[in-house]
Protein backbone atom coordinates (compact mmCIF):
# COMPACT_ATOMS: atom_id res chain seq x y z
CA UNK A 1 0.00 0.00 0.00
CA UNK A 2 0.79 3.65 -0.80
CA UNK A 3 2.12 5.79 2.32
CA UNK A 4 -0.06 8.96 1.77
CA UNK A 5 0.78 10.72 4.73
CA UNK A 6 3.48 10.38 8.00
CA UNK A 7 2.46 12.42 10.94
CA UNK A 8 4.78 12.69 13.46
CA UNK A 9 2.53 12.87 16.79
CA UNK A 10 5.31 13.04 18.93
CA UNK A 11 8.75 12.31 19.80
CA UNK A 12 7.74 8.23 20.24
CA UNK A 13 5.03 7.96 17.67
CA UNK A 14 3.64 8.92 14.21
CA UNK A 15 0.44 8.04 12.22
CA UNK A 16 1.27 6.18 9.00
CA UNK A 17 -2.30 6.74 6.52
CA UNK A 18 -1.94 3.96 3.74
CA UNK A 19 -4.03 4.14 0.64
CA UNK A 20 -4.46 1.10 -2.01
CA UNK A 21 -5.02 1.01 -5.92
CA UNK A 22 -8.21 -1.93 -4.87
CA UNK A 23 -10.83 -1.34 -2.61
CA UNK A 24 -9.56 -2.56 0.99
CA UNK A 25 -11.20 -6.07 1.96
CA UNK A 26 -13.80 -6.00 4.87
CA UNK A 27 -11.65 -5.32 7.93
CA UNK A 28 -12.36 -5.90 11.90
CA UNK A 29 -11.95 -3.38 14.75
CA UNK A 30 -9.09 -5.18 16.57
CA UNK A 31 -7.53 -6.78 13.92
CA UNK A 32 -4.14 -6.36 12.41
CA UNK A 33 -1.46 -5.74 9.51
CA UNK A 34 2.11 -7.18 9.09
CA UNK A 35 4.24 -5.10 8.05
CA UNK A 36 7.63 -5.96 6.09
CA UNK A 37 9.77 -3.15 7.06
CA UNK A 38 12.15 -3.51 3.80
CA UNK A 39 13.86 -0.22 4.84
CA UNK A 40 15.50 -1.62 7.94
CA UNK A 41 18.18 -4.33 7.32
CA UNK A 42 18.37 -5.52 10.80
CA UNK A 43 14.57 -6.50 10.50
CA UNK A 44 14.02 -10.12 9.23
CA UNK A 45 10.30 -10.61 10.56
CA UNK A 46 7.35 -9.14 9.44
CA UNK A 47 5.72 -6.80 11.95
CA UNK A 48 2.41 -7.01 13.48
CA UNK A 49 0.40 -3.66 14.15
CA UNK A 50 -3.11 -2.73 15.23
CA UNK A 51 -5.12 -1.48 12.72
CA UNK A 52 -6.08 2.42 14.23
CA UNK A 53 -8.32 3.48 11.85
CA UNK A 54 -10.23 2.54 8.17
CA UNK A 55 -11.18 5.80 6.35
CA UNK A 56 -13.78 3.55 3.70
CA UNK A 57 -14.69 7.24 2.09
CA UNK A 58 -10.33 7.72 1.21
CA UNK A 59 -9.87 3.83 0.90
CA UNK A 60 -7.06 4.86 3.80
CA UNK A 61 -5.89 2.51 6.37
CA UNK A 62 -4.24 4.20 9.49
CA UNK A 63 -1.69 3.07 11.49
CA UNK A 64 -0.41 4.22 14.94
CA UNK A 65 2.97 3.37 15.42
CA UNK A 66 5.23 3.37 18.07
CA UNK A 67 8.84 3.60 17.77
CA UNK A 68 10.35 1.02 19.95
CA UNK A 69 12.83 -0.92 18.10
CA UNK A 70 14.58 -0.65 14.87
CA UNK A 71 11.91 -1.75 12.88
CA UNK A 72 9.23 0.44 14.30
CA UNK A 73 11.49 3.39 13.78
CA UNK A 74 12.84 2.54 10.78
CA UNK A 75 8.61 2.09 9.61
CA UNK A 76 8.37 5.49 10.93
CA UNK A 77 10.85 7.13 8.27
CA UNK A 78 8.22 5.84 4.99
CA UNK A 79 7.14 9.15 3.15
CA UNK A 80 4.25 10.24 1.37
CA UNK A 81 4.73 7.74 -2.35
CA UNK A 82 7.06 4.94 -0.87
CA UNK A 83 5.18 1.74 -0.35
CA UNK A 84 4.50 -0.46 2.53
CA UNK A 85 4.18 -4.27 1.90
CA UNK A 86 1.58 -5.89 4.15
CA UNK A 87 -0.27 -8.50 5.30
CA UNK A 88 -4.23 -8.21 6.34
CA UNK A 89 -6.37 -8.43 7.60
CA UNK A 90 -5.17 -10.70 10.14
CA UNK A 91 -6.61 -11.77 13.54
CA UNK A 92 -10.14 -12.35 14.91
CA UNK A 93 -11.20 -8.80 16.15
CA UNK A 94 -13.34 -7.50 18.69
CA UNK A 95 -17.33 -8.26 19.36
CA UNK A 96 -19.34 -6.22 17.94
CA UNK A 97 -22.93 -6.40 20.32
CA UNK A 98 -26.26 -7.11 18.36
CA UNK A 99 -28.15 -4.08 18.18
CA UNK A 100 -30.20 -5.22 20.96
CA UNK A 101 -27.52 -3.80 23.35
CA UNK A 102 -28.61 -0.09 22.71
CA UNK A 103 -28.69 1.78 26.13
CA UNK A 104 -25.87 -0.23 27.40
CA UNK A 105 -22.97 1.15 28.49
CA UNK A 106 -19.45 0.48 26.27
CA UNK A 107 -16.43 1.15 27.88
CA UNK A 108 -12.60 1.17 25.66
CA UNK A 109 -9.85 1.50 27.69
CA UNK A 110 -6.54 1.65 26.34
CA UNK A 111 -3.05 2.32 27.43
CA UNK A 112 -0.06 4.04 25.62
CA UNK A 113 0.33 2.66 21.93
CA UNK A 114 -3.02 0.24 22.71
CA UNK A 115 -5.03 2.83 22.00
CA UNK A 116 -4.58 2.26 18.47
CA UNK A 117 -7.44 -0.05 17.53
CA UNK A 118 -10.02 1.39 19.86
CA UNK A 119 -10.52 4.38 17.41
CA UNK A 120 -11.60 1.60 14.93
CA UNK A 121 -13.73 -0.14 17.19
CA UNK A 122 -15.16 2.81 18.54
CA UNK A 123 -15.95 4.62 15.13
CA UNK A 124 -17.31 0.88 14.72
CA UNK A 125 -20.09 0.96 17.54
CA UNK A 126 -21.18 4.40 16.77
CA UNK A 127 -22.08 3.78 13.22
CA UNK A 128 -24.21 0.89 15.49
CA UNK A 129 -25.95 3.81 16.71
CA UNK A 130 -24.41 2.69 20.02
CA UNK A 131 -22.35 5.11 22.59
CA UNK A 132 -19.06 4.21 23.34
CA UNK A 133 -16.58 6.23 26.18
CA UNK A 134 -12.94 6.08 25.83
CA UNK A 135 -10.61 6.09 28.93
CA UNK A 136 -6.85 6.33 27.94
CA UNK A 137 -3.98 6.98 29.60
CA UNK A 138 -0.27 7.98 28.96
CA UNK A 139 2.39 8.92 30.95
CA UNK A 140 2.13 12.54 30.24
CA UNK A 141 -0.10 14.66 28.51
CA UNK A 142 2.03 14.99 25.43
CA UNK A 143 1.53 11.10 24.50
CA UNK A 144 -2.27 11.38 24.44
CA UNK A 145 -2.64 11.09 20.94
CA UNK A 146 -5.73 11.63 18.63
CA UNK A 147 -8.31 12.79 21.38
CA UNK A 148 -9.84 14.76 18.64
CA UNK A 149 -10.43 12.05 16.47
CA UNK A 150 -11.93 10.13 19.36
CA UNK A 151 -14.18 12.18 20.48
CA UNK A 152 -15.89 11.78 17.16
CA UNK A 153 -16.87 8.73 18.52
CA UNK A 154 -17.92 8.81 22.35
CA UNK A 155 -16.80 10.68 25.07
CA UNK A 156 -13.26 10.84 25.92
CA UNK A 157 -12.15 10.49 29.67
CA UNK A 158 -8.32 10.17 30.12
CA UNK A 159 -4.92 9.94 32.92
CA UNK A 160 -1.84 10.47 32.76
CA UNK A 161 1.06 9.24 35.08
CA UNK A 162 1.81 12.61 35.71
CA UNK A 163 -1.29 14.20 36.56
CA UNK A 164 -0.62 16.85 33.09
CA UNK A 165 -4.40 16.07 31.75
CA UNK A 166 -7.28 14.16 33.21
CA UNK A 167 -6.70 12.17 35.83
CA UNK A 168 -3.43 11.33 37.64
CA UNK A 169 -2.44 7.72 37.84
CA UNK A 170 -2.88 4.29 35.92
CA UNK A 171 -6.33 4.18 33.95
CA UNK A 172 -7.56 1.58 36.58
CA UNK A 173 -8.23 4.16 39.35
CA UNK A 174 -10.39 6.08 36.90
CA UNK A 175 -13.16 7.16 38.99
CA UNK A 176 -15.15 6.38 35.88
CA UNK A 177 -15.10 2.60 36.99
CA UNK A 178 -16.61 3.96 40.21
CA UNK A 179 -19.17 6.60 38.57
CA UNK A 180 -20.50 5.08 35.42
CA UNK A 181 -21.64 1.66 35.19
CA UNK A 182 -20.49 -0.39 32.02
CA UNK A 183 -21.99 -3.64 30.47
CA UNK A 184 -18.89 -4.26 28.10
CA UNK A 185 -15.09 -3.31 27.93
CA UNK A 186 -12.45 -3.84 25.55
CA UNK A 187 -8.95 -3.37 26.69
CA UNK A 188 -5.77 -2.66 24.95
CA UNK A 189 -2.20 -1.72 26.42
CA UNK A 190 0.39 -3.07 28.50
CA UNK A 191 -0.35 -6.59 30.11
CA UNK A 192 -0.07 -5.36 33.70
CA UNK A 193 -3.11 -3.28 33.06
CA UNK A 194 -5.23 -5.45 30.60
CA UNK A 195 -4.81 -8.12 33.71
CA UNK A 196 -5.77 -4.50 36.20
CA UNK A 197 -8.69 -4.26 33.77
CA UNK A 198 -9.38 -8.27 34.19
CA UNK A 199 -9.52 -8.22 37.50
CA UNK A 200 -11.49 -5.11 37.48
CA UNK A 201 -14.51 -6.12 34.80
CA UNK A 202 -14.31 -9.77 36.73
CA UNK A 203 -15.47 -8.47 39.58
CA UNK A 204 -17.79 -6.09 38.56
CA UNK A 205 -19.58 -9.15 36.52
CA UNK A 206 -18.67 -6.99 32.92
CA UNK A 207 -17.74 -8.68 30.24
CA UNK A 208 -14.30 -7.62 28.84
CA UNK A 209 -12.61 -7.87 25.90
CA UNK A 210 -8.53 -7.63 25.55
CA UNK A 211 -6.05 -7.18 22.33
CA UNK A 212 -3.13 -9.34 23.06
CA UNK A 213 0.46 -8.76 21.89
CA UNK A 214 2.49 -11.81 21.97
CA UNK A 215 5.31 -11.86 19.83
CA UNK A 216 4.53 -13.31 16.52
CA UNK A 217 6.43 -14.85 13.69
CA UNK A 218 4.51 -15.76 10.75
CA UNK A 219 1.04 -14.01 11.43
CA UNK A 220 -1.04 -16.47 9.73
CA UNK A 221 -1.09 -19.67 12.52
CA UNK A 222 1.66 -21.43 10.73
CA UNK A 223 4.39 -21.36 13.36
CA UNK A 224 2.89 -21.25 16.55
CA UNK A 225 5.56 -19.06 18.10
CA UNK A 226 2.91 -16.24 19.68
CA UNK A 227 0.53 -18.84 21.36
CA UNK A 228 -1.33 -18.08 25.32
CA UNK A 229 -2.12 -20.82 27.67
CA UNK A 230 -5.80 -20.50 27.66
CA UNK A 231 -8.48 -22.71 29.54
CA UNK A 232 -8.31 -24.78 26.15
CA UNK A 233 -4.29 -25.36 25.99
CA UNK A 234 -2.01 -23.25 24.09
CA UNK A 235 -3.59 -21.40 20.90
CA UNK A 236 -2.36 -18.91 18.52
CA UNK A 237 -2.81 -15.31 19.47
CA UNK A 238 -2.60 -14.16 15.75
CA UNK A 239 -5.37 -16.17 14.61
CA UNK A 240 -7.36 -17.22 17.12
CA UNK A 241 -7.03 -13.75 18.64
CA UNK A 242 -5.50 -11.13 19.22
CA UNK A 243 -8.66 -10.18 20.74
CA UNK A 244 -9.74 -12.67 23.88
CA UNK A 245 -12.49 -12.74 26.23
CA UNK A 246 -11.32 -12.73 29.66
CA UNK A 247 -13.34 -15.90 30.55
CA UNK A 248 -10.83 -17.42 27.62
CA UNK A 249 -7.57 -16.74 29.56
CA UNK A 250 -6.16 -18.16 32.60
CA UNK A 251 -5.35 -14.66 33.65
CA UNK A 252 -8.12 -14.82 36.81
CA UNK A 253 -7.33 -17.94 38.18
CA UNK B 1 11.50 -24.91 -21.12
CA UNK B 2 14.03 -27.27 -18.78
CA UNK B 3 11.93 -30.03 -16.75
CA UNK B 4 11.77 -29.13 -13.24
CA UNK B 5 10.23 -32.89 -12.07
CA UNK B 6 12.45 -34.53 -9.82
CA UNK B 7 12.85 -38.02 -7.91
CA UNK B 8 13.13 -38.42 -4.22
CA UNK B 9 13.30 -42.39 -4.29
CA UNK B 10 9.69 -43.47 -5.90
CA UNK B 11 8.40 -40.19 -5.24
CA UNK B 12 7.89 -37.75 -8.39
CA UNK B 13 8.30 -33.94 -7.12
CA UNK B 14 6.88 -31.54 -10.12
CA UNK B 15 9.53 -29.16 -8.91
CA UNK B 16 12.33 -29.62 -6.28
CA UNK B 17 10.92 -26.38 -3.96
CA UNK B 18 9.11 -27.48 -1.19
CA UNK B 19 8.36 -25.97 2.02
CA UNK B 20 9.50 -26.83 5.27
CA UNK B 21 7.55 -28.91 8.52
CA UNK B 22 6.87 -25.98 11.33
CA UNK B 23 6.87 -23.28 8.63
CA UNK B 24 3.89 -23.87 6.61
CA UNK B 25 1.31 -25.06 9.03
CA UNK B 26 -0.88 -28.05 7.02
CA UNK B 27 -0.71 -25.87 3.76
CA UNK B 28 -4.17 -24.33 4.43
CA UNK B 29 -2.95 -21.71 6.10
CA UNK B 30 -1.08 -20.23 3.12
CA UNK B 31 -3.99 -21.13 0.68
CA UNK B 32 -5.47 -17.51 0.80
CA UNK B 33 -2.25 -15.77 -0.03
CA UNK B 34 -0.79 -18.59 -2.95
CA UNK B 35 -1.89 -21.48 -5.30
CA UNK B 36 -0.21 -24.32 -2.68
CA UNK B 37 -0.81 -26.87 -5.68
CA UNK B 38 2.33 -25.49 -7.35
CA UNK B 39 4.44 -26.62 -4.75
CA UNK B 40 6.69 -29.68 -5.24
CA UNK B 41 5.66 -30.59 -1.88
CA UNK B 42 4.33 -29.55 1.51
CA UNK B 43 6.48 -30.80 4.69
CA UNK B 44 3.72 -30.36 7.73
CA UNK B 45 3.64 -29.80 10.96
CA UNK B 46 5.51 -32.14 12.83
CA UNK B 47 3.12 -35.05 14.33
CA UNK B 48 3.64 -36.86 17.21
CA UNK B 49 1.58 -40.05 18.54
CA UNK B 50 0.12 -38.23 21.73
CA UNK B 51 -1.40 -34.53 21.53
CA UNK B 52 1.37 -32.05 22.75
CA UNK B 53 0.73 -28.54 24.04
CA UNK B 54 4.40 -27.80 23.26
CA UNK B 55 6.68 -24.98 25.40
CA UNK B 56 5.39 -22.18 27.46
CA UNK B 57 5.59 -18.90 25.76
CA UNK B 58 7.97 -17.02 24.72
CA UNK B 59 8.71 -19.81 21.76
CA UNK B 60 10.34 -16.86 19.60
CA UNK B 61 13.33 -14.21 19.67
CA UNK B 62 14.32 -12.97 16.19
CA UNK B 63 18.20 -12.51 16.15
CA UNK B 64 20.46 -11.10 13.36
CA UNK B 65 19.38 -12.49 10.04
CA UNK B 66 17.40 -15.04 11.71
CA UNK B 67 14.91 -16.50 14.63
CA UNK B 68 15.52 -18.94 17.46
CA UNK B 69 12.32 -21.11 18.16
CA UNK B 70 11.24 -23.27 20.82
CA UNK B 71 7.49 -24.37 19.83
CA UNK B 72 8.49 -27.97 21.15
CA UNK B 73 6.42 -29.63 18.41
CA UNK B 74 2.80 -28.40 19.81
CA UNK B 75 0.22 -30.98 17.45
CA UNK B 76 -2.76 -32.77 18.63
CA UNK B 77 -1.38 -35.87 17.73
CA UNK B 78 -1.69 -38.34 14.94
CA UNK B 79 -5.52 -39.37 15.33
CA UNK B 80 -6.41 -35.41 15.13
CA UNK B 81 -4.39 -35.35 12.25
CA UNK B 82 -6.32 -38.06 10.48
CA UNK B 83 -9.49 -36.98 11.77
CA UNK B 84 -9.40 -33.42 11.31
CA UNK B 85 -6.36 -32.41 9.22
CA UNK B 86 -6.26 -35.25 6.76
CA UNK B 87 -9.73 -34.85 4.86
CA UNK B 88 -8.63 -31.37 4.56
CA UNK B 89 -5.66 -31.20 2.35
CA UNK B 90 -5.52 -34.71 1.00
CA UNK B 91 -6.81 -34.03 -2.26
CA UNK B 92 -4.47 -31.26 -2.93
CA UNK B 93 -2.25 -31.40 -6.23
CA UNK B 94 1.09 -31.86 -4.45
CA UNK B 95 2.42 -34.31 -2.41
CA UNK B 96 1.79 -33.62 1.44
CA UNK B 97 4.69 -35.11 3.52
CA UNK B 98 4.16 -35.29 7.46
CA UNK B 99 6.70 -35.08 9.72
CA UNK B 100 6.88 -37.54 12.17
CA UNK B 101 8.40 -37.41 15.74
CA UNK B 102 8.27 -39.32 18.95
CA UNK B 103 9.91 -39.63 22.12
CA UNK B 104 11.17 -43.47 22.07
CA UNK B 105 11.17 -46.16 18.92
CA UNK B 106 7.94 -47.58 20.18
CA UNK B 107 6.45 -43.72 19.34
CA UNK B 108 8.15 -43.35 16.21
CA UNK B 109 7.13 -46.30 14.83
CA UNK B 110 3.68 -45.79 16.17
CA UNK B 111 3.18 -42.41 14.57
CA UNK B 112 4.80 -43.89 11.02
CA UNK B 113 2.23 -46.87 11.03
CA UNK B 114 -0.36 -44.74 11.36
CA UNK B 115 0.73 -42.11 8.42
CA UNK B 116 1.65 -45.17 6.48
CA UNK B 117 -2.19 -46.76 6.21
CA UNK B 118 -3.07 -43.01 4.89
CA UNK B 119 -3.87 -43.65 0.95
CA UNK B 120 -2.48 -39.74 -0.20
CA UNK B 121 0.17 -39.53 2.38
CA UNK B 122 3.31 -40.76 -0.29
CA UNK B 123 6.48 -40.32 2.49
CA UNK B 124 7.40 -39.46 5.46
CA UNK B 125 10.25 -37.14 7.36
CA UNK B 126 11.21 -38.72 10.18
CA UNK B 127 12.64 -35.96 12.55
CA UNK B 128 15.15 -37.59 14.67
CA UNK B 129 16.43 -33.36 14.93
CA UNK B 130 14.09 -31.58 16.68
CA UNK B 131 16.35 -29.52 19.57
CA UNK B 132 13.09 -28.57 21.66
CA UNK B 133 11.78 -31.61 23.41
CA UNK B 134 13.86 -32.58 26.24
CA UNK B 135 12.95 -36.73 25.98
CA UNK B 136 13.87 -38.36 22.36
CA UNK B 137 14.23 -35.92 19.25
CA UNK B 138 17.25 -35.25 18.70
CA UNK B 139 18.64 -37.47 21.08
CA UNK B 140 18.22 -40.10 18.31
CA UNK B 141 19.77 -37.90 15.87
CA UNK B 142 23.43 -37.23 17.46
CA UNK B 143 24.72 -40.49 17.50
CA UNK B 144 24.71 -42.74 14.08
CA UNK B 145 23.75 -45.69 16.64
CA UNK B 146 20.41 -44.04 17.90
CA UNK B 147 19.87 -42.59 13.74
CA UNK B 148 20.42 -46.61 13.03
CA UNK B 149 18.39 -47.87 15.87
CA UNK B 150 14.80 -45.36 14.97
CA UNK B 151 15.82 -45.95 11.20
CA UNK B 152 15.69 -49.17 11.12
CA UNK B 153 12.38 -49.99 13.16
CA UNK B 154 10.36 -47.23 11.31
CA UNK B 155 11.92 -48.87 8.01
CA UNK B 156 10.11 -52.47 9.21
CA UNK B 157 6.66 -51.52 9.32
CA UNK B 158 6.72 -48.04 6.69
CA UNK B 159 7.02 -49.11 2.86
CA UNK B 160 7.19 -45.90 1.24
CA UNK B 161 9.14 -42.98 0.68
CA UNK B 162 11.29 -42.75 4.06
CA UNK B 163 13.18 -39.17 4.36
CA UNK B 164 15.49 -38.61 7.55
CA UNK B 165 15.68 -35.77 8.98
CA UNK B 166 19.16 -34.46 10.24
CA UNK B 167 20.55 -32.55 13.02
CA UNK B 168 23.48 -30.02 12.13
CA UNK B 169 24.36 -30.33 16.05
CA UNK B 170 26.37 -32.89 16.08
CA UNK B 171 30.44 -33.51 14.71
CA UNK B 172 30.16 -35.54 11.68
CA UNK B 173 26.65 -35.34 10.03
CA UNK B 174 28.10 -37.28 7.48
CA UNK B 175 27.66 -40.07 10.17
CA UNK B 176 24.78 -39.73 11.08
CA UNK B 177 23.75 -39.36 7.45
CA UNK B 178 25.27 -42.83 6.20
CA UNK B 179 23.55 -44.74 9.27
CA UNK B 180 20.21 -43.83 7.69
CA UNK B 181 21.24 -45.14 4.86
CA UNK B 182 22.42 -47.88 5.56
CA UNK B 183 19.24 -48.74 7.27
CA UNK B 184 17.57 -48.46 3.98
CA UNK B 185 16.19 -44.25 4.04
CA UNK B 186 14.75 -43.33 0.85
CA UNK B 187 16.76 -39.87 1.41
CA UNK B 188 18.12 -37.24 3.78
CA UNK B 189 16.88 -33.79 4.01
CA UNK B 190 19.10 -31.64 6.19
CA UNK B 191 19.58 -29.23 8.09
CA UNK B 192 17.28 -28.79 10.81
CA UNK B 193 18.07 -25.63 13.31
CA UNK B 194 21.13 -24.92 15.06
CA UNK B 195 20.55 -24.72 18.74
CA UNK B 196 20.98 -21.27 20.15
CA UNK B 197 20.40 -18.69 23.29
CA UNK B 198 19.10 -15.09 23.30
CA UNK B 199 19.34 -13.23 26.32
CA UNK B 200 17.05 -9.90 27.35
CA UNK B 201 19.87 -7.66 28.83
CA UNK B 202 17.32 -5.31 30.84
CA UNK B 203 15.87 -8.31 32.52
CA UNK B 204 18.99 -10.43 32.45
CA UNK B 205 17.22 -13.94 31.61
CA UNK B 206 16.72 -15.72 28.61
CA UNK B 207 14.66 -14.82 26.28
CA UNK B 208 12.73 -18.01 25.54
CA UNK B 209 10.70 -20.28 28.19
CA UNK B 210 13.17 -23.41 27.35
CA UNK B 211 16.41 -21.38 28.10
CA UNK B 212 17.47 -22.70 24.10
CA UNK B 213 15.86 -22.77 21.35
CA UNK B 214 16.44 -23.46 17.14
CA UNK B 215 18.50 -21.00 15.12
CA UNK B 216 17.29 -20.47 11.55
CA UNK B 217 16.84 -17.85 8.55
CA UNK B 218 18.99 -16.79 6.39
CA UNK B 219 22.37 -16.95 9.27
CA UNK B 220 21.92 -20.51 9.37
CA UNK B 221 22.66 -20.95 5.32
CA UNK B 222 26.19 -21.03 4.72
CA UNK B 223 26.34 -23.42 7.62
CA UNK B 224 23.48 -25.84 6.08
CA UNK B 225 24.80 -25.69 2.49
CA UNK B 226 28.40 -26.81 3.71
CA UNK B 227 26.96 -29.66 5.50
CA UNK B 228 24.90 -30.25 2.42
CA UNK B 229 28.31 -30.67 0.26
CA UNK B 230 29.41 -32.59 2.97
CA UNK B 231 26.52 -35.10 2.66
CA UNK B 232 26.37 -35.53 -0.77
CA UNK B 233 30.22 -36.63 -1.24
CA UNK B 234 28.77 -39.22 1.68
CA UNK B 235 25.87 -40.96 0.38
CA UNK B 236 24.02 -42.40 -2.96
CA UNK B 237 20.41 -41.45 -1.60
CA UNK B 238 18.99 -38.14 -2.65
CA UNK B 239 19.43 -34.93 -0.26
CA UNK B 240 16.89 -32.46 0.29
CA UNK B 241 18.52 -29.27 1.64
CA UNK B 242 17.25 -27.04 4.01
CA UNK B 243 18.52 -24.00 6.05
CA UNK B 244 17.89 -20.23 4.89
CA UNK B 245 16.78 -20.08 1.51
CA UNK B 246 15.16 -17.14 0.77
CA UNK B 247 15.45 -16.91 -2.81
CA UNK B 248 15.96 -18.80 -5.85
CA UNK B 249 20.00 -17.80 -5.36
CA UNK B 250 19.88 -19.76 -2.31
CA UNK B 251 18.07 -22.49 -4.04
CA UNK B 252 20.38 -23.06 -6.49
CA UNK B 253 23.16 -22.81 -4.20
CA UNK B 254 21.67 -26.11 -3.03
CA UNK B 255 21.24 -27.84 -5.52
CA UNK B 256 24.39 -27.47 -6.66
CA UNK B 257 26.04 -28.41 -3.52
CA UNK B 258 24.58 -31.31 -3.94
CA UNK B 259 20.71 -31.19 -2.98
CA UNK B 260 18.00 -32.62 -5.14
CA UNK B 261 15.33 -31.22 -3.49
CA UNK B 262 14.94 -28.15 -1.59
CA UNK B 263 12.83 -26.68 1.60
CA UNK B 264 12.38 -23.18 2.62
CA UNK B 265 11.31 -22.27 6.24
CA UNK B 266 11.76 -19.53 7.90
CA UNK B 267 11.37 -16.85 4.86
CA UNK B 268 7.69 -18.29 4.25
CA UNK B 269 6.84 -15.55 7.17
CA UNK B 270 8.89 -12.73 5.90
CA UNK B 271 6.93 -13.74 2.18
CA UNK B 272 4.43 -16.25 2.01
CA UNK B 273 5.15 -16.23 -1.99
CA UNK B 274 8.83 -16.67 -1.83
CA UNK B 275 8.57 -20.65 -2.81
CA UNK B 276 6.84 -19.64 -5.59
CA UNK B 277 9.22 -16.78 -6.90
CA UNK B 278 12.02 -19.40 -5.86
CA UNK B 279 9.98 -22.21 -8.30
CA UNK B 280 10.17 -19.42 -10.98
CA UNK B 281 13.71 -18.54 -10.45
CA UNK B 282 15.17 -21.94 -10.72
CA UNK B 283 13.14 -22.22 -14.01
CA UNK B 284 14.54 -19.22 -15.53
CA UNK B 285 18.12 -19.79 -14.52
CA UNK B 286 17.62 -23.49 -16.12
CA UNK B 287 16.55 -22.02 -19.27
CA UNK B 288 19.08 -19.12 -19.20
CA UNK B 289 21.95 -21.75 -18.98
CA UNK B 290 20.66 -24.47 -21.02
CA UNK B 291 20.11 -27.11 -18.44
CA UNK B 292 17.47 -29.42 -19.89
CA UNK B 293 16.15 -30.75 -16.56
CA UNK B 294 17.01 -29.27 -13.14
CA UNK B 295 18.25 -32.61 -11.74
CA UNK B 296 21.45 -31.56 -13.58
CA UNK B 297 21.90 -29.18 -11.26
CA UNK B 298 22.40 -31.40 -8.38
CA UNK B 299 26.20 -31.62 -7.21
CA UNK B 300 27.11 -29.79 -10.52
CA UNK B 301 29.70 -27.49 -8.92
CA UNK B 302 33.17 -27.27 -10.18
CA UNK B 303 35.89 -27.27 -8.08
CA UNK B 304 39.09 -26.61 -9.64
CA UNK B 305 42.46 -25.62 -7.20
Amino acid sequence: MKVVENKSLHTNYCLLKLKSDQALPPMLPGQFVQVRVENSPATLLRRPISIHYIDRDKNELWLLVRKVGNATRAMAKYQPGETLNLLLPLGNGFTIPSVTAHKQNFLLIGGGVGIAPLLFLGARLKAENLEPNFLLGARTKDELLQLDEFQKFGTVYTTTEDGSQGEKGFVIHHSILKNLRSDYIYACGPEPMMRAVARYAASALISCEVSLENTMACGIGACLCCVENTHEGNVCVCTEGPVFNIDKLKWLS
Amino acid sequence: MAELKVNIGKLLLKNPVTTASGTFGYGTEYSDFIPVERLGGIFVKGTTIEPREGNPYPRMAETSAGMLNAVGLQNKGADYFIQAIYPKIKDLDTNIIVNVNGSSIDSYVACAEKMAALELIPAIELNISCPNVKEGGMLFGVTARGTAEVVRAVRKIYPKVLIVKLSPNVTDITEIARAAEAEGADSVSLINTLLGMAIDVHKRKPVLSTLTGGLSGPCVKPVALRMVWQTYKAVKIPIIGLGGISNWQDAVEFLLAGATAIQIGTSNFIDPAVSLKVIDGIQSYCDEFGFKTVSELTGALEITI
